[in-house]
């Protein structure tokens, strides 16, 4: 039997927002009946920014459920701009803490709150593009690389436990500990540059932006038939050009400024300001 | 603990059982006052010494074998692993062995890294079963080879509670010379078994499945069947097995296996009925339910049924609001991320895997229980419904 918390049993028995928004304006759904887990989050958000109703429907087991409950009390009455920093942590915390095989229940919220804001913005989630990994619960690396990052992931089991990835044939365990391997010492790199930013020359700055716009921004664009490209970067700033599809979104700022400057923040240097160019 | 545990409907009997108020009369002076040790020269330890001759009789009574054939072991699979492991001992040139893909973890898991365990490359035929959890007995007779050297397969399924043809099986063992296993764990008790008649040179059995206390199992090895203990050390159970014999344990398990066979017959009336009506009642009047496992032949007090588009630990964890104890086949349960093996093995689709659950009876069980559950399980499965995605009404 698992150790549940009372409030994990609580929202499990008396689940909060059941069912779907009517006029909802962001869906978030992931999982499949495949995995054992699924969640269908439906959002209203207001003129203001600020998620008025948030209803979810879920398939899975009583963490599942608690989660998405708990994640429905969260974000109702909550800026977009509050949500969208939400962890897969803070829902466990709220549940006052998940078995750590339970962990993947909190992520799978994560994760479709993630989707209903992108599909709020009108954005495609990058997570969708990455290489498969693990095929039995089609994780892919970039989930991975993300729950490795995010909670300090630092075993494969911790992995399994986080995103599923592993938990079905195993044969992905190799690729696994490479992935697992090569994002901890990634992390170790940006750890080092973070530690002394001011040494990082100009040079390094444009290799680093062009690292990151490659592995976790063009990705995400391109399956929308767009791309970006680097135009210049004078001191902080930083200038991009949409190309494609991208070029004529009427959400291109959006894109640019909540999507690629706060990768580039996240990755590179959290004073970096991104533009557009004049096309 | 005792009074609260009056409200408990208990409906699952294939994980553990109640150990028999009868069981525990006859275990208690082996607790308290016979602490002697059996293979001890004065009559203190030699008196308790009669006990285990008296237990080893009764297990044997049970399944129609010898007392001499009885070696009593600390679980079912402690049993499983003495024989298999037996049996490529007995013949090390031989590197093959037969079991199904739906045996329980004791044999699977074994037989997974038997490899390890041995030193040898071996390799492993898993039988298949169809749609009904049944074995095709002619991929059977092709698997039989000159290099096989145990044929491992349960004699029902612990999940589902199907039974396999074992005496034809068995038989065809024999005919080639090869040694034949049947994990018995679920059967005994619950199905007439007569091992004089039959080809099977060893079979398990547990105690806490036929109402004795949990930590004591027998493995039965067939008269003149080549054998290698498992537990070396002294000359307990004629050096079958080292250790100091459980006593208490095994003489309450002798007195289960009496009760066992007075009881057999209400097992296969009572408790069939009790059983065919939560089944019948439970598929009559949920949609999307089903049963999974033969219609026919199965386990007298086993029902394993699906509810389609939930989740069975949510299923179970409702259940347990009111008290109803049973097992669930989801992934959440099996302590992995996926459906139990036995249900992917019979191609239980997974809208179904992930929301079964098995209800297994007991002489115990009452009309009043079983009404009370079918009371319960309908809303309880349309609560879950109204929350998941993937439902879209009756």
């Amino acid at each position: 039997m698992w150790e549940y918390t009372d409030k994990v049993q609580e929202h499990f028995l008396n689940p909060r927002n059941v069912g779907e928004v009517d006029d909802a304006n962001g869906t978030g759904d992931v999982g499949s009946l495949a995995c054992g887990d699924a969640l269908k989050l439906t959002i209203k958000v207001d003129a203001n920014d600020i998620i008025t109703d948030a209803k979810f429907k879920t398939f899975g087991c009583a963490s599942a459920i608690a989660s998405s409950s708990a994640l429905t009390e969260m974000i109702k009455g909550m800026p977009v701009s509050e949500a969208e920093k939400i962890t897969n942590e803070d829902i466990a915390d709220f549940l006052g803490g998940l078995p750590k095989e339970k962990m993947h229940c909190s992520v799978m919220g994560r994760e479709a709150l993630e989707a209903a804001i992108a599909d709020y913005r009108g954005l495609v989630l990058p997570m969708a593009e990455g290489e498969i990994v693990c095929e039995c619960f089609g994780v892919t690396d970039i989930e991975v690389r993300r729950a490795i990052q995010e909670s300090n992931l630092r075993s494969v089991e911790e992995i399994t436990n986080f995103t599923k990835a592993g938990g079905g044939c195993g044969k992905c365990e190799e690729k696994l500990r490479a992935i697992l391997e090569e994002t901890v010492s990634v992390a170790r790199e940006i750890k080092i540059a973070e530690a002394a930013p001011k040494r990082m020359t100009a040079l390094q700055k444009i290799k680093k932006i062009e690292e990151v716009l490659e592995r976790e921004v063009r990705p995400g664009l391109r399956k929308d038939g767009g791309d970006i490209e680097l135009i210049d970067v004078d001191g902080d700033f930083v200038t991009v050009s949409l190309r494609g599809a991208c070029k004529s979104c009427h959400k291109s700022q959006t894109t640019i400024k909540e999507y690629v400057e706060a990768k580039l923040r996240e990755l590179v240097l959290d004073t970096l300001i991104v533009e557009e160019a004049n096309s | 603990m005792s009074q609260k545990n009056e409200e408990i409907v208990y409906l699952d009997n294939n994980a553990t059982t109640r150990v028999a108020p009868e069981v525990v009369e006859a275990m208690m002076p082996y607790l308290t006052q016979f602490y002697g040790n059996p293979s001890s020269m004065y009559n203190f330890g030699g008196q308790v010494g009669e006990a285990l001759k008296v237990a080893r009789k009764q297990v044997a009574d049970l399944i129609g074998a010898d007392p001499e054939e009885i070696t009593f072991t600390s679980c079912g699979t402690e049993s499983d692993s003495t024989a298999i492991l037996s049996a490529l001992q007995s013949f090390p040139d031989k590197r093959h062995i037969i079991t199904t893909r739906v045996e329980h973890p004791a044999v699977k898991n074994l037989c997974d890294t038997v490899d390890t365990l041995t030193g040898h490359k071996h390799r492993i035929t898993r039988l298949k079963v169809d749609e009904e959890g049944m074995i095709n007995l002619e991929d059977y007779k092709a698997a039989l080879t000159e290099d096989t050297a145990i044929v491992s397969v349960m004699w029902a399924n612990n999940e589902t509670g199907v039974i396999f043809p074992i005496e034809e099986m068995a038989s065809m063992a024999k005919e080639r010379g090869i040694l034949f296993h049947t994990d018995a764990v679920q059967a005994v008790g619950k199905v007439p078994i007569n091992l004089k008649d039959l080809d099977v040179d060893f079979l398990s059995l547990s105690g806490h499945k036929l109402h004795a206390p949990k930590g004591v199992g027998v493995l039965y090895v067939k008269r003149g069947t080549a054998y290698t203990p498992f537990l070396a050390g002294g000359h307990q159970e004629h050096g079958r097995r080292g250790g100091t014999e459980n006593v208490a344990s095994i003489v309450g398990l002798g007195r289960a296996c009496e009760l066992a066979a007075a009881k057999m017959e209400e097992e296969n009336t009572r408790v069939k009925a009790l059983r065919d009506k939560l089944e019948k009642g439970l598929l009559d009047t949920i949609p999307n339910s089903m049963l999974n496992g033969h219609k026919t032949e199965r386990l007298p007090n086993t029902a394993n049924i699906s509810f389609e588009y939930v989740e069975g630990e949510a299923i179970l964890l409702h259940m347990n609001r009111y008290r109803i104890c049973a097992s669930s086949g989801s992934a959440c349960t099996s302590g992995s991320l996926e459906p139990s093996h036995v249900l992917r093995a019979m191609g239980v689709p997974f809208t179904a895997a992930h929301g079964s659950i098995r209800f297994s009876l007991s002489v115990y069980n009452t009309e009043e229980e079983v009404d009370f559950v079918l009371e319960k399980m309908p809303e309880i499965i349309e609560s879950l419904r109204k929350m998941s995605p993937f439902w879209k009404g009756d």
